[in-house]
């Protein structure tokens, strides 16, 4: 699978939210290993001093652990896991209200256009 | 982090009006790609020609790996230039055997592995070869030197996208962390993911530089949308 990247935000940024995602839906399990740096950045097409840094990052956030040697795994630590899914979804919900506003909506009618959306497509 | 390249002052003049580069001060780090971007005529070339050793700063230094250009910088500098310097009378293993002669650090095995992949025989000649072609050829030997410093002059120049993407690969694969790419180009949207920093050059000046990620963060713009803004404005 290859993600298409934008090239107008770090990409650095959009390797870690494709692995979280990766993470999220359970295509990369706890205790799995990732990709070498330069596996992924032959992949990605992307320099793999990007790629790193999207490691580093990640280890920094305690998702994935590097072993010495052996390479960099998903953490299998479950509260981090649920955390994870939990700080995607705050950041897709920020990011749907702020658009939302962006075209005119105010917070408190949102609640109920996505009531009425869901209830609509269960039809 | 250790320093490959250090360059004070540095400029170039052809002729009395003609000012190729007009003072260039750059330090340069061990295990980075550098995207060298600018429009046709900003100096490019010239900046890459004296990396090479091959032209002289009018004014300035540049220091690689601690040493003035010269016998030993060139042995440690692999050079793509801008455009086809094989001879005509060269068949592919001439040119092969020419680098072979020339440079020690030249991997035989791995060119003809390079060559072997991207289908290109060893009895063809390299006027027989088409411009796409010869620019691998060229790529093919350049990657080939185990060298500490790559300076690669338009890599992508005259080829179809098919082969900008096998030539991207190429030149991935055969980055490590102890060398040091510099690549010049003006396709910039197609290269940019390459780049650890950007250097932005107009009329022989760095106008723009830094951190490639920083700069996508800072103006939330592609480093080819920052490109057609600065660019733009000459």
């Amino acid at each position: 699978m290859k993600p298409i990247f934008n090239d107008h935000t770090p990409i650095y940024l959009q390797i870690m939210t494709h692995i979280k995602k990766q993470i999220v839906v359970h295509i990369l399990q706890p205790g799995d290993k990732l990709p070498s740096v330069r596996e992924l950045s032959k992949n990605l097409e992307v320099n793999p001093n990007t790629v790193q840094r999207a490691y580093q990052e990640l280890e920094r956030e305690e998702i994935t652990y590097t072993q010495r040697g052996m390479g960099t795994f998903v953490t299998d630590i479950e509260e981090k896991l649920h955390m994870l899914k939990k700080e995607m979804a705050k950041d897709l919900i920020t990011n749907f209200i702020q658009q939302m506003k962006s075209i005119g909506f105010v917070e408190d009618e949102l609640a109920e256009i996505i009531a009425v959306f869901i209830k609509k497509n269960k039809e | 982090m250790q320093k490959l390249i250090g360059i004070s002052n540095v400029k170039k003049q052809y002729s009395k009006s003609k000012i190729a580069l007009d003072g260039i001060d750059l330090e340069i780090p061990v295990g980075k790609i550098i995207g060298l971007l600018g429009p046709n005529g900003s100096g490019k070339t010239t900046f890459m020609k004296m990396l090479a050793g091959i032209a002289r700063p009018t004014e300035g230094k540049i220091y690689i790996d601690g040493q003035e250009p010269g016998v030993y910088t060139k042995s440690i500098v692999s050079y793509l230039p801008d455009q086809n310097q094989l001879f005509k009378w060269m068949k592919v293993q001439d040119a092969v055997a020419f680098y072979t002669d020339f440079f020690q650090d030249f991997e035989m095995e791995k060119a003809k592995e390079l060559l072997t992949r991207f289908e290109i025989g060893n009895k063809e000649r390299v006027t027989s070869l088409s411009k796409g072609t010869v620019e691998k050829l060229n790529l093919i030997l350049c990657l080939s030197r185990k060298a500490k410093l790559y300076v690669l002059d338009e890599p992508l120049g005259g080829v179809d996208p098919v082969a900008r993407d096998q030539i991207i690969d190429m030149i991935l694969d055969h980055f490590h962390e102890d060398c040091t790419m510099i690549i010049s180009t003006h396709i910039v949207s197609e290269m940019e993911r390459l780049f650890d920093e950007v250097l932005f050059l107009q009329r022989g000046k760095i106008v723009l530089g830094g951190n490639a990620e920083e700069l996508r963060l800072q103006r939330a713009k592609s480093i080819d949308a920052v490109y057609r803004e600065v660019f733009a404005q000459c």
